[in-house]
């Protein structure tokens, strides 16, 4: 059979209605025999289209060759050539619209199912010894790096590599930052996330948590503290609220707490973990993008009956991943859309007791390209609700950023780089990642790590 | 991890630990907190600082064994370690020479009114402390603050030490001493601090009161200590902890608290029946 007759491997899963329950991974990944076959569909395209859909442009023919040829451990080390966390990305990059949209195979039918077999790669290179990593000689400067998610680590990896000595500043206890707090375990198991974290320690990268900066050290000190440059990778962490009443009830968190709570700190397995998260019978998730679908399916796996994306627009913008889309219907979650909350109402305690929500109907384009949600007058109605979720985006966390003189920031309060080098507005200061571009994905931020870790090899060179 | 050098017991089920962070106690200053994990499977406990030793590197905390983890960290012991220890956090108290202040420690809140009281001292105010417990077996480091102090006034609810009443009756002794109070500081439970602004709301003096709501990551990544000042939503952890009290929706606010109530008391019973031998 012609390669591009076989037809795309679909990802085993755990069935729906057994994983609506429990956290463990939703998706399995393929057996030996899914991934060879499916390595065999790629048409290995001189000028591979797919590449140019990589943030970080992993050599995507040359890995699935060496699945197709069945030599899995060389494919793990080719993907660690230009990725130093593959088993994340495999995971949780949005492949439909990066590498997938590109690939040749797509035009006709069903593209080369690169982000499985990246998954697969990985995962078989972590189950087998550590694929050893290239390092250049010691280069005898230092670089500090705030923040150890992925922006963090995919600098220092590539600093590491190229000899640099890294220090990365985590302000939590553990490092990965929103793949250890905010994406749910059953889409990114944490000893995956671990894994990769490992890897970079055993390359020399050195991450100290529990280390605040703006509190107890800041990007001039660690200037003046002898490190040669400075990555600033501190994420989007300050969530947004809706601004409605009632968002102050006990019962309503951000999409940030909650998460963090059932993952950081482990709350699904409360009380063998000390941290308390809760949810009741009725839960409100506000927003449509991965976050919300992260939030609902946590929701549903603490035991809620009903679980509702409340979103102002139609199925056609909601932001998230199809495929997280197509997850969250399967397991059981209700979708109310063109419907927007304007009031969240609670009883004599304080506690939420329902959500009133506003019906609307799209209108003409607006600014975003998209039809405008229009609220229909006099349409408002109350659902019974115990939880609320709000999930509508995270703006910078200042304590970085107001706490560094001379760093330009923009409107919105995001560090102003250089779209080349990622250099800031002071000399050694780079930045990447969501603290430049506000709230996106993990690999768009990994790309940035990656581009700064490149502006700053260029820049330490010219000391 | 950051090991306990010292430990005290203040009261009963009250202690002092001294705790090896030397970089934190080389930033903290006057008002600001640390957030603690005692182990792997610990919760994130925000607590005040009670006292810093930049030579030695060390950080004073005093706890109160009134939930779950607070009641596994009064019985550490030194040599023991916590598995995490992040700070400073939060805003440090604004210290100027106002003139007159008074200081109004309640129950715990005496803890970290100390610094406060010393900083504000050190920078020439004179500095009235009014103390407050329960009883005066409860009464805790009144020795310090009188270190710190310029005058200490103390109020018990039974009488069993100084004036017989709350702190409010403190402050009221104090204010009819004829002092031109300029700031007040007061820390203590919520209910305490709302009784406190509601005295001096109507007196015009400007209370600064320290919030210390449920917290997770202390750094405002997750909103779950957010609080009405001014109509305002705040995060306690990243906008204070202390705010103007006269501002403050201290109904909310103990509202709030009382969230994970059932959680906690689920918890602490499981570890009180831990304690008692193993039976499940």
């Amino acid at each position: 059979m012609a390669a591009n007759k076989i037809p795309r491997h679909e990802m085993p899963c755990q069935d729906s209605k057994v994983r609506a329950h429990n956290f463990e991974e939703v998706a399995l990944g393929y057996t030996k025999e899914m991934a060879v076959e499916e390595a065999q569909r790629c048409l290995q395209c001189k000028k591979p289209l797919c590449r140019t859909g990589c943030p970080v442009e992993v050599l995507i023919p040359d890995f699935i060759k060496q699945i197709a040829e069945e030599n899995f451990e060389e494919a793990s080390k080719v993907l660690k050539i230009k990725n130093s966390l593959p088993a994340v990305c495999g995971r949780v990059c949005p492949q439909e619209s990066q590498c997938e949209s590109k690939c040749i195979l797509g035009i006709k039918g069903d593209p080369v199912a690169i982000g499985r077999l990246e998954r697969f790669a990985a995962d078989f290179g972590m189950k087998t010894k550590k694929a050893e990593m290239e390092k250049a000689e010691p280069s005898g400067k230092r670089v500090a790096i705030i923040g150890a998610g992925p922006s963090g680590l995919a600098c220092a990896g590539d600093l590491a590599k190229a000899g640099h000595a890294v220090t990365i500043f985590e302000a939590l206890h553990v490092a990965g930052g929103v793949l250890m707090y905010g994406i749910p375990q059953f889409r990114l198991p944490k000893d995956i996330v671990q894994t990769e974290i490992d890897t970079l320690k055993q390359m020399g990268v050195e991450i100290l948590t529990n280390q605040v900066v703006g509190k107890v050290t800041s990007v001039d000190e660690l200037m003046a503290n002898g490190y040669d440059a400075v990555f600033i990778g501190t994420g989007a962490g300050l969530p947004y609220f809706m601004n409605i009443p009632g968002e102050n009830l006990n019962g309503v968190y951000s999409a940030n707490e909650f998460l963090t709570r059932t993952n950081l700190m482990k709350g699904y397995k409360f009380p063998d973990y000390a941290t308390p998260v809760k949810v009741g019978k009725n839960v409100a998730v506000l927003g449509a993008g991965n976050v919300a679908m992260d939030s609902a399916r946590t929701a549903l796996r603490l035991g809620a009956e009903n679980v509702y994306i409340i979103y102002r627009r139609s199925r056609d913008e909601m932001p998230a991943r199809k495929e997280e889309l197509e997850h969250a219907e399967e397991e059981g979650i209700q979708f109310r859309l063109l419907t927007n909350p304007v009031s969240i109402e609670g009883d004599e305690r304080s506690w939420v007791k329902s959500l009133t929500c506003l019906r609307y109907e799209l209108g003409e384009p607006d600014a975003s390209g998209r039809r405008a949600p229009v609220p229909i007058s006099g349409s408002e109605f109350e659902i019974e609700m115990d939880t609320v979720v709000v999930a509508i985006g995270q703006g910078p966390n200042p304590l970085v950023t107001t706490s560094t003189p001379g760093l330009e920031l923009n409107k919105r309060g995001n560090i102003v780089a250089d779209p080349e080098t990622l250099m800031t507005s002071k000399p050694g200061v780079f930045a990447g990642g969501d603290i430049v571009t506000g709230a996106a994905t993990v690999i768009l931020a990994m790309g940035a790590g990656k581009k700064a870790a490149a502006g700053i090899d260029a820049y330490l060179k010219t000391k | 991890m950051y090991r306990i050098v010292k430990k005290r017991l203040l009261a009963q089920g009250i202690a002092l630990l001294e705790v090896e962070a030397a970089a934190v106690a080389a930033k903290v200053e006057p008002g600001q907190f640390v957030i603690v994990r005692v182990d792997e499977v610990g919760e994130r406990i925000p607590l005040t600082v009670m006292d810093f030793n930049r030579e030695k590197g060390t950080i004073t905390i005093v706890v109160q064994d009134v939930g779950y983890s607070s009641a596994i960290i009064t019985t550490m012991n030194e040599g023991d370690a916590f598995q995490d220890f992040v700070g400073p956090l939060g805003v440090a108290s604004e210290i100027e020479n106002f003139g007159t202040v008074v200081c109004i420690g309640g129950g715990l809140g005496i803890a970290p009114i100390h610094p406060i009281a010393r900083g504000l001292k050190d920078a020439g105010n004179h500095v009235i402390s009014v103390l407050g417990s329960r009883s005066a077996d409860l009464l805790i480091l009144e020795e310090e603050m009188r270190a710190v102090s310029n005058e200490v006034v103390i109020a018990t609810n039974d009488g069993s030490a100084g004036v017989k009443g709350f702190v409010t009756d403190g402050l009221a002794k104090v204010l009819s001493e004829g002092h031109k109070v300029a700031a007040i500081w007061a820390i203590g439970p919520m209910v305490m601090m709302k009784a406190v602004v509601e005295y001096t709301r109507p007196l015009g003096i400007k209370t600064i009161v320290s919030m210390n709501p449920i917290m997770v990551d202390g750094t405002g990544m997750c909103g779950a200590c957010r609080i009405s000042v001014g109509n305002e939503t705040k995060f306690a952890c990243v906008d204070g902890p202390e705010f103007d009290g006269h501002l403050v929706d201290f109904d909310l606010a103990m509202k709030r608290l009382a969230f994970y109530k059932d959680e906690e008391n689920r918890a602490k019973a499981r570890l009180e029946c831990h304690h008692e031998g193993g039976h499940h």
